[in-house]
């Protein structure tokens, strides 16, 4: 067990590419590209001078790496999705405890704080708070693809050579509620699910000859559809209100079967060593002037009352090109992963990539 | 005895950083990568003793066939950057002068001046459907549609060719610089026409340099991450992406571990059986360049 | 074509220029069958780009090569049936000595019975009968020069080019290889062309010797020719050790001139080869040291001829081929040959001596030739 440890250890110090010294006066962020503004960041050590914030940009996978590998340290704020803290810590204990009474929950987003909280307690604690959500879903240029509707459009023939998707979860997901199933249903039932997740795999196979090519991150995306060499993809909201403003034609399509939503949260790493500053920030930035600085660098909305109001107005016209109310209504949250299914979904996701289609 | 004790200082002082290096960047995590590889997952926080990993692998055809084209594709660059950089080399060390040498050095060096991520992106403008060939091609009247070069196995296979060529060129070089003139001269003199100096001297002397830069390169190019994933399309796995797979998006360090192994374990096999098809040492190659 | 065929390899007019610098400078040599020639040069005179020319390595800007009569200036080397021995051997460290000696007659595709029993043979004659598997590194210096010889015989050529091949050796290695070269000489029978700068060398072994000074050819001749009647300054000077003086004539008798050096010494001497020199000309004299008689001033009467006094400065001491430094009235410093016995007889430093020499063997050339 001392030699796990130490090898976690060693494995940390070989992956990690910006390690910390832990300071008091330091708050160590771990958090995605755009979620912590330089203008921020510079209001925030304007108010509170004796802390310094340093900011490591990751993804979902890459911070519960990150945390895995040092049992939860070297960070003391992490901002995963809600989708991966509970299962991320029964499996590896990373995070510990919030003291909601420390934050202003009273300016968040009732339903999603709700939500967050419902997926977050374990042992009859919260881990997690909200702060910004968005959806992933379809991106259409309109004036050449003007019948995506569905996840399983991607596949339609008449676009063959002309889509595009990213080889990760969310694709399996949408796919599968593009064929009736409701996998976040069946998490409870993982033969069930390996079940979905095996025509998943067929559909998704056969639908190769039609994907021109994975993307990898947003700028590759964008890339590929504002050149029109793609012009229908799966995507993030925020990537598709991006590029509306450049080209009013790309439109965000929240699928017939519902966008998959997502909220990403504030965690406390287990050994986070500058909670206080922790919560600082995160009441700092629930306040509606840094909330407006915030959208117009994440892409997201923010989970307080009120939220959309405080998009930037290009992005406010984005959104309301692409969502209905009926849209809205129809959002899936993303279910708690329950431990297991990353292997199961890892596994289907390299059966995809690894065939050779025909 | 001062003298002595002073020499065995210093000598502990010299190899300390080697030592360190070896021990704490080399050895120690792959202990841990061992240990990691060898426990098998039961349940969440339950792991047990075993070889499940490695077993998972030979069920699993994908991750063979994956390591196989891996290392396929990579004798491929391997043998283009010998076919592309041998002559490169002769002709910086034996053609150039010695001013323009210096120079052409440089250029061989210009791929090493920008990360590995700012070179694919360069590809990716260069050879997408919208990009600079293709609208040149177009421009130019010789195709009548955009053309995608990009997202294909022969791209990754340009895009690894240039980033290691370097890695061949230089080994060759060193030994080619090491090589009378004179031995070419008096292999012509003897009665050889070009082909049989190249094949029954050229090449036999610069055989050292010519297994170094192979290896060098064989092993750069099956560890490569981002230039097979940036220029790769659908099709194209690469087993380092399958080992990034197992560890971030599937959190199976275990498994990632013992790939990480039998990556390791592969081309190592692959460099052996090319020093005994060669006949060569590891020492008298890679340890001499 | 029958009538050259008496000459292995024929020059003619061959020139080479470097852009500007004239390398070989209208060089025309005709080299009998089986005999040792070599051109002798300092380094930067033009031989080794002749060689170059002659292996084929260089185009010759103008003039024609001949081999056996045949000219071979758009035969690519690879074809001239000419062989080169290089100055550092080239031989092929990848290979063993077979290897190497076979090379040559793989090329020419020649069989493999025939290339076992060639081999066998040449190794032979070079009697170095059991090296066959060794690799060339474990071969001593002479065996290496050995090998890289017998690998260019075994191909029978016309000519054997011969590149400075002794330089990288030590002295006493040197010294046997020169009888050891004549004796592989006359074994093979084949036209040897020796490239040197020692002057020993050419002299030793060679049966003429051309003497290249600024890409020209300053005098072709047998040793002993260049030796004793050297045609030009340069070759008086280069080709073997001597007193040089420069000075002016006074008188011309022929075939004698009477000059004075520019120290104030007066002596007679020989007209050089076709000199013709005037009164007030500037002039080159040399006289060698073994022609310098070196004797204690007792009294006796001066012989005719050259002369003049001074004192032993100091004794340089080499067996056979002892010398004495002669400091003249003037501050000059000449060597003389003496015999040194060991015994009370010989001369001691600081010691009066009278120098003489005939005026047959002091030579006198135009100032202009040795500065040319």
């Amino acid at each position: 067990m001392k030699i796990g440890k130490l090898s976690a250890a060693l494995l940390a110090a070989t992956m990690l590419t910006a390690t910390s010294t832990a300071q008091a006066e330091t708050l160590r962020l771990l958090t995605w590209g755009g979620y912590a503004p330089e203008e921020v960041i510079q209001k925030f050590e304007e108010k509170y001078p004796d802390i310094d914030v340093a900011v490591t940009l990751s993804n979902n996978e890459e911070m519960i790496a990150k945390l895995r590998a040092t049992g939860g340290a070297g960070f003391d704020l992490a901002q995963p999705s809600h989708d991966r803290i509970y299962a991320a810590h029964l499996e590896y204990s990373i995070y510990k405890p919030m003291d909601l009474s420390k934050i202003d929950t009273s300016v968040m987003e009732p339903k999603l704080l709700d939500g967050v909280k419902a997926n977050t307690t374990i042992d009859g604690q919260v881990y997690a708070v909200p702060h910004q959500w968005g959806t992933s879903g379809l991106m259409a240029d309109k004036s050449k693809a003007p019948e995506i509707k569905s996840w399983g459009d991607l596949c339609d023939p008449q676009y063959k050579g002309k889509t595009s998707m990213r080889l990760r979860r969310t694709i399996l997901l949408g796919t599968a509620f593009a064929m009736g199933e409701d996998p976040f249903a069946a998490y409870a039932d993982l033969g069930k699910y390996q079940a979905i997740l095996d025509k998943v795999v067929d559909k998704l196979i056969a639908c190769k000859e039609n994907v021109k090519a994975y993307w990898q991150g947003g700028d590759d995306l964008a890339a590929l559809m504002l050149s029109g060499e793609v012009v229908a993809s799966e995507t993030w909201d925020s990537t598709a209100y991006k590029l509306y403003s450049q080209n009013p034609n790309i439109v965000f399509v929240p699928p017939a079967t519902g966008a998959l939503a997502w909220i990403d949260t504030f965690v406390l790493p287990r050994k986070g060593e500058a909670d206080e500053a922790a919560y600082k920030w995160i009441n700092f930035v629930l306040q509606p002037e840094i909330v407006k600085i915030m959208s117009a660098s994440t892409g997201g909305t923010a989970a307080v009352k009120g939220g959309k109001d405080l998009l930037p107005d290009d992005k406010k016209a984005a959104v309301n090109a692409a969502f209905t109310d009926a849209d809205m209504a129809n959002l899936k949250f993303f279910a708690n992963i329950p431990p297991g299914v990353e292997d199961m979904e890892g596994k289907a996701l390299e059966k995809i990539k690894a065939a050779t289609g025909g | 005895m001062r003298q002595s004790d002073f020499r065995r200082l210093s000598l502990i002082l010299l190899f300390a950083p080697f030592a360190l290096w070896i021990l704490l960047l080399i050895v120690l995590p792959h202990i841990g990568m061992g240990v990691l590889a060898l426990r098998e997952k039961v349940a969440p926080r339950v792991y047990e003793f075993g070889f499940g990993n490695f077993l998972e692998f030979m069920h699993e055809p994908i991750y063979w066939n994956t390591l196989i084209r891996t290392g396929s594709m990579s004798l491929l660059v391997t043998a283009l950057a010998l076919l592309i950089g041998f002559p490169i080399a002769y002709y910086i060390a034996k053609i150039a002068g010695p001013r323009s040498r210096g120079a052409l050095f440089l250029v061989c060096l210009i791929p090493l001046w920008v990360s590995d991520l700012i070179r694919a992106f360069g590809w990716i403008l260069l050879l997408r459907e919208t990009g600079v060939i293709s609208s040149a091609l177009q421009a130019a009247g010789l195709i009548d549609a955009p053309v995608e070069l990009l997202y294909n196995d022969a791209t990754v296979v340009i895009g690894l060719v240039y980033t290691v060529i370097l890695f061949m060129i230089v080994p060759l070089v060193s030994t080619l610089d090491g090589m009378d003139n004179a031995m070419i001269e008096a292999g012509y003199n003897l009665g050889g026409n070009g082909f049989t100096v190249l094949r029954r001297i050229i090449i036999p002397y610069a055989m050292p340099g010519i297994v170094a830069g192979c290896i060098i390169v064989f092993m750069l190019t099956a560890g490569s991450y981002l230039t097979p994933i940036l220029l790769g399309g659908k099709y194209s796995s690469w087993f380092t992406e399958t080992i990034y797979q197992q560890f971030i998006t599937r959190y199976n360090w275990e498994g990632g571990a013992a790939f990480g192994f039998l990556l390791l374990a592969f081309t190592s096999a692959v460099v052996w059986i090319g020093l005994k098809l060669s006949r060569q040492t590891l020492a008298g190659t890679v340890a001499k360049s | 074509m029958t009538a050259s065929s008496e000459f292995d390899l024929e020059c003619e007019a061959v020139s080479k220029s470097f852009g500007p610098v004239r390398a070989v400078d209208e060089v025309s040599v005709k080299i009998p069958s089986g005999s040792f020639f070599s051109i002798l040069g300092p380094s930067g005179c033009g031989k080794t780009t002749l060689m170059r020319m002659i292996a084929g390595f260089e185009d010759p800007s103008s003039g024609d090569i001949r081999i056996k009569g045949r000219s071979v200036v758009d035969v690519p080397p690879n074809k001239r049936n000419v062989k080169m021995v290089f100055q550092h051997l080239a031989l092929f460290p990848m290979m063993n000595v077979y290897e190497n000696i076979a090379y040559g007659l793989r090329c020419n595709g020649v069989g493999k019975a025939e290339i076992g029993r060639r081999v066998t043979d040449v190794l032979e004659r070079i009697a170095l009968p059991d090296v066959g598997e060794r690799q060339i590194h474990q071969l001593s210096g002479g065996q290496k020069q050995r090998i890289a010889i017998a690998r260019c015989m075994v191909l029978d050529p016309d000519v054997l080019l011969l590149d400075e091949p002794l330089g990288a050796l030590d002295l006493k290695l040197r010294e046997a290889m020169k009888i050891e070269l004549k004796l592989l000489q006359h074994q093979f029978n084949t036209t040897f062309v020796y490239i040197t700068h020692d002057q020993s060398e050419a002299l030793v072994m060679s049966d003429r010797v051309a003497v290249m000074n600024n890409g020209r050819f300053e005098q072709i001749g047998t040793p002993q020719e260049l030796y004793h009647r050297p045609a030009s300054a340069f070759v008086a000077g280069f080709v073997g050790d001597a007193n040089r003086w420069s000075g002016r004539v006074v008188e011309v008798s022929n075939p004698h001139a009477r000059i004075e050096t520019s120290a104030g010494l007066s002596a007679l001497c020989a007209l050089g080869n076709g000199q013709k020199l005037r009164p007030g000309d500037r002039v080159e004299v040399f006289v060698r040291p073994e022609f310098i008689r070196a004797e204690r001033l007792n009294g006796a009467p001066t012989p005719d001829g050259n002369g003049l006094t001074g004192t032993v400065d100091s004794l340089l001491f080499n067996g056979a081929n002892s010398r004495v430094l002669v400091r003249s009235k003037n501050a000059e410093l000449i060597e003389a040959d003496v015999t040194l016995t060991g015994g009370a007889d010989d001369l001691k430093p600081g010691e009066a001596v009278r120098l003489s020499w005939s005026p047959e063997q002091a030579k006198c050339f135009a100032a202009e030739a040795a500065t040319a």
